[in-house]
């Protein structure tokens, strides 16, 4: 276990990727196989199944360490973490072991499933008193169920192609579905004969800049096209070979987990890309990305989630047709190709046309129009406006001046800091969770809950602050004198009855602290319920969302 | 007679106060009389009328303190008499210059540990047990999970660290209180590395103008420190790659790492001990290396004083009293004005410049009588 230990420590040790994927590639190149196929698989997150219930794992940690139970606990409240609290408070080894990462796994960590309690406890107990301190939290971690680590499946696949010489895209394909971590699978991730895979290759993504300059000065309104800036997941849909494939910008292969799309996309002609947006739709509305985030991350989609978030793909480029490369031809040419497919698609088979959309342009004769449509943005549940560049070709990666994303600035409020939580894991040792209120009739009301947005320093000092201006206790949870101000900015808001002020608000983040202000200064829940949608459900403005026909 | 009847030491709203003697130990605000275990920032307050510290001290003390500031100063051990209390000091281990401060009367005898570490450390004097009938210590790490690792060791794997920086073409930033922390590096890589002035270091030294000042201060006092440079001196085109950098924690991340070009950075603390803390830092490399005292330090000085009371400061007080109580020990919380966990705060932590509105003092809580040793 100990290359794998370093390689831990080297993949924990640094933010910049591409120590990480050097790391990767050492490891890959040097690690036994059958290590190395181990290590894929609790990388990528496919560990094993949790072998021991934590609070057995604290019970014997602390009774070999010598600590009552509450000891544990204050220990545990100061790291955060059950499997590191426990490394740091075991006696130091008796021995040590050189015994492989899949034997640890495959010998000690398996058959635990198997045992009861007691034969549990002898077999964890023996193997903290031969780890070192490195080994111990991985061991605990595997034991728990509970191994991560700070590298993307993405690192991974580019490591492994990296040490095999091979394209990202055939080992990311390898490495779905199911399989086992044996050396032979390792080998076989690294197989140069791409040809099992290459029909579900995407294009690489073209992405957009954020507009810095009004966007009159584009030149002539004409000349852009304008749609909606989604807040959905970016998405290839590709069908080859009568095989459907969706890829996610994150060159994540997803196909599994929207299979109302991919049996839509079976009525689709075969050689053909499109570049679009998965959305989620309930009764014609496009809805918010929170739904979508119930659908992420499973692997399988329960019935129950299918008929309540179902999802459409709004497609705005068509990359490939009948076959052929189409990213050279200029914007207008591909988007007609587009309208047109999507056009007959609907004349044969109206049902999948509900599933495969047509992202629609957005009409506008001058940019001051078009500003107008984009102060609208929010009620088509669009983060803003993206424009292209009618006579560009789809370019690759981020380059500069055919895409540019409008997005509309986030509301803000500034409201009173009245509590906080130490963070999880990596925050344990801060106070960095916190609560936040606006006034109402004399009392601060909970509008919100944030945790990011501020610099290191920062959060710094408000631990400091935090600490020195403690009210009560109430649990994990300490009140503060309400003194600080920040400015909150969030993605919306909508009116809430579990919600005490009556309002729910979406995505708030830290804009900054208002040093400046006092808590007086701080908004009133009436200035907050003033930024509500209006009451009735906001009705698409149907003018925009007719799609255009291209000239 | 017993410890309860008659506290040697009370705590008022300016720190502990020693009403027999009429001074302060350590006091967080300008009194008359300031005795000081030692010269980090929240153990020495500005303004006093007098202060007294040991003579080790005395030359970081003078930097820290207002020009003309009065210091007495004492030899460890020696003894002098203040209102029929009889005051000493004693090594304590933590930095250069850092006391424990024994008072006795009618037989009586209280010692103030201030900071204090058990583990060998070259710039000072090593910490000595004080036997007392009441001892107020501190325990900034008082928890079972801290516990340090031998000090040569994580100077071999800071050198390592250097090296292997060397080998990848990328400067070595190292973070580190200026005051204590940094010297202890200093003297510690170049011994490690066969040499106290520092003839075997892998590369140059370079430090942050912040550092300076103290580093003088040892030098002053007698200490050999190896050869450093200043890093505002260091001449353009300079190439960083095989040097170390030593700055203080608050310079991480700021635009003066940028002149380092490619760098990793490091930082040698006793709460590097925890993953998270060094993660949520976003430090490439944590060196646990504190100055103070671990769990089993902390337990085995509580028992080297053979006191009958027990007073915790500074830190994870509550969890100490409890554990010291279960052991049969008469323990109590001694509240101070820093509620949390992190000691040398003041370096780490630049206060939040809020808007000053009347009753808004950041930290003058009343005085609760202090220990109440009942
Ligand atoms: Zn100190």
């Amino acid at each position: 276990m100990k290359t794998f230990t370093t390689l831990y420590a080297q993949l924990d040790g640094t933010t910049k990727t591409s120590d990480k994927v050097r790391a990767l590639v050492e490891y890959f190149a040097t690690a036994d196989p059958a290590d190395a196929a181990w290590a894929i698989a609790l990388l990528i997150g496919r560990k094993p199944r949790q072998a021991v219930a934590s609070p057995r794992l604290r019970e014997w940690a602390a009774a070999e360490s010598g600590i009552s139970d509450w000891l544990f606990q204050e220990s545990y409240d100061a790291v955060g973490d059950v499997a590191e609290t426990i490394a740091l408070l075991l006696p130091r080894p008796e021995r040590s072991s050189d015994l492989t990462l899949s034997r640890w796994i495959e010998e000690r960590l398996l058959p635990l499933a198997k045992l009861d309690d007691d034969q549990k406890r002898l077999a964890v107990v023996d193997a903290w008193r031969q780890l070192d301190h490195e080994q111990r939290f991985l061991w605990n971690k595997l034991l728990s169920g509970g191994f991560r680590v700070g590298v993307s499946r993405q690192l991974v696949i580019r490591a492994l192609a990296a040490h095999g010489n091979i394209e990202p895209a055939a080992v990311a394909h390898r490495l779905m579905g199911d399989w086992t971590p044996t050396p032979a699978f390792f080998q076989s991730l690294l197989v140069r004969d791409e040809t099992d895979t290459s029909s579900s290759r995407p294009y690489p993504f073209f992405l957009a800049h954020a507009i810095d300059q009004p966007p009159a000065a584009l030149g002539p309104r004409d000349a852009w096209q304008a749609e909606w800036k989604w807040d959905g997941i970016r998405c290839q849909l590709i069908r080859r070979q009568g095989q459907t494939y969706l890829w996610t910008r994150g060159e994540e292969l997803v196909t599994e987990r929207y299979p109302e799309l991919v049996s839509a996309a079976e009525c689709l002609p075969d050689g053909l890309v499109l570049d679009g947006e998965i959305l989620p739709i309930k009764n014609g509305q496009v809805g918010p990305f929170s739904q979508l985030q119930r659908r992420i991350g499973r692997k399988s989609v329960p019935k129950s989630i299918l008929s309540e978030i179902p999802v459409v793909l709004f497609a705005y480029d068509l990359l490939e047709a009948s076959g052929q490369d189409m990213r050279l031809d200029p914007l207008a040419l591909r988007r007609g190709k587009l309208e047109r497919l999507v056009k007959e698609l609907g004349a044969r088979h109206p049902a999948v046309a509900e599933r495969i959309r047509l992202s629609p342009v957005v009409e506008a004769e001058t940019w001051e129009q078009l500003q107008a449509a984009w102060r609208g943005s929010r009620a088509q549940q669009a983060e803003g406006l993206m424009l292209k560049d009618r006579g560009k070709a789809y370019g690759v990666g981020r380059e500069r001046g055919a895409w540019w994303k409008w997005k509309v600035a986030p509301l803000t409020i500034d409201a009173v800091l009245t509590a906080a939580r130490r963070g999880s894991g990596k925050r344990a040792s801060l106070y960095t969770d916190y609560t936040f209120g606006v006034w109402h009739n004399g009392a601060l009301v909970t509008i919100a809950q944030a945790y990011s947005g501020l610099t290191d320093q920062e959060i710094r000092q408000v631990d400091a602050f935090i600490r020195r201006n403690m009210v009560e206790k109430f649990g994990p949870v300490r009140t503060v004198k309400p003194e600080l101000v920040f400015e909150l900015a969030f993605e919306g808001l909508n009116r809430s009855s579990r919600h005490r002020s009556g309002v729910a608000v979406r995505f708030p983040r830290i804009v900054r602290i208002r040093t400046d202000k006092q808590a007086h200064d701080a908004d009133s829940l009436e200035t907050l319920k003033a930024l509500l949608p209006p009451i009735e459900a906001h009705t698409p403005d149907r003018a925009s969302k007719k799609p255009a026909t291209s000239d | 007679m017993t410890a309860a009847s008659e506290p040697l030491l009370t705590r008022t709203d300016h720190g502990l106060y020693c009403a027999q003697g009429d001074f302060f130990v350590d006091p967080w605000r300008a009194v008359d009389q300031a005795v000081i275990t030692h010269a980090h920032a929240d153990h020495l307050a500005w303004g006093c009328r007098r202060y007294l510290a040991s003579r080790e001290c005395l030359p970081i003390a003078r930097r820290r303190l207002q020009p003309g500031a009065e210091v007495g100063h004492l030899e460890y051990g020696q003894t002098i008499d203040i209102g029929g209390v009889k005051i000493s000091l004693h090594p304590a281990g933590h930095i250069r210059g850092s006391a424990q401060v024994r008072l006795e009367r009618s037989g009586q005898v209280w010692v103030v540990s201030g900071d204090y570490k058990i583990e060998p450390d070259p710039t000072c004097t090593p910490f000595e047990p004080v036997r007392c009938h009441v001892f107020i210590s501190e325990c900034t790490f008082g928890l079972p999970i801290y516990r340090w690792p031998e000090p040569i060791q994580v100077f071999q794997e800071i050198l390592a660290w250097w090296q292997s920086n060397q080998q990848a073409g990328r400067a070595s930033l190292l973070l580190g209180y200026s005051l204590g922390k940094a010297q202890r590096l200093l003297a510690g890589l170049a011994a490690t590395s066969g040499s106290a002035e520092g003839a075997n270091l892998p590369g140059p030294i370079y430090i942050h103008g912040a550092i300076e000042p103290l580093n003088d201060a040892y030098r002053e006092g007698g200490f050999v420190l190896p050869h450093t440079r200043r890093v505002a001196e260091a001449e353009k085109g300079t190439d960083w790659s095989r040097a170390l950098i030593l700055a203080p924690p608050s310079a991480h991340g700021t635009p003066w790492t940028r002149r380092l070009g490619a760098h990793s950075t490091a930082q040698a603390s006793g709460w590097m001990r925890i993953r998270g803390t060094r993660r949520r830092r976003a430090i490439d490399r944590g060196f646990v290396l504190s100055d103070h005292v671990d769990w089993p330090g902390l337990l085995s000085a509580i028992d080297a004083t053979a006191a009958e009371t027990v007073l915790l400061t500074h830190g994870y007080t509550a969890a100490v009293v409890r554990w010291l109580q279960e052991q049969g020990r008469d323990a109590h919380a001694l509240a101070t004005r820093y509620q949390g966990e992190h000691d040398d705060a003041e370096e780490l932590i630049p206060a939040l410049d809020v808007q000053p509105k009347p009753d808004n003092q950041l930290h003058g809580d009343s005085a609760s009588p202090a220990g109440k040793v009942t």
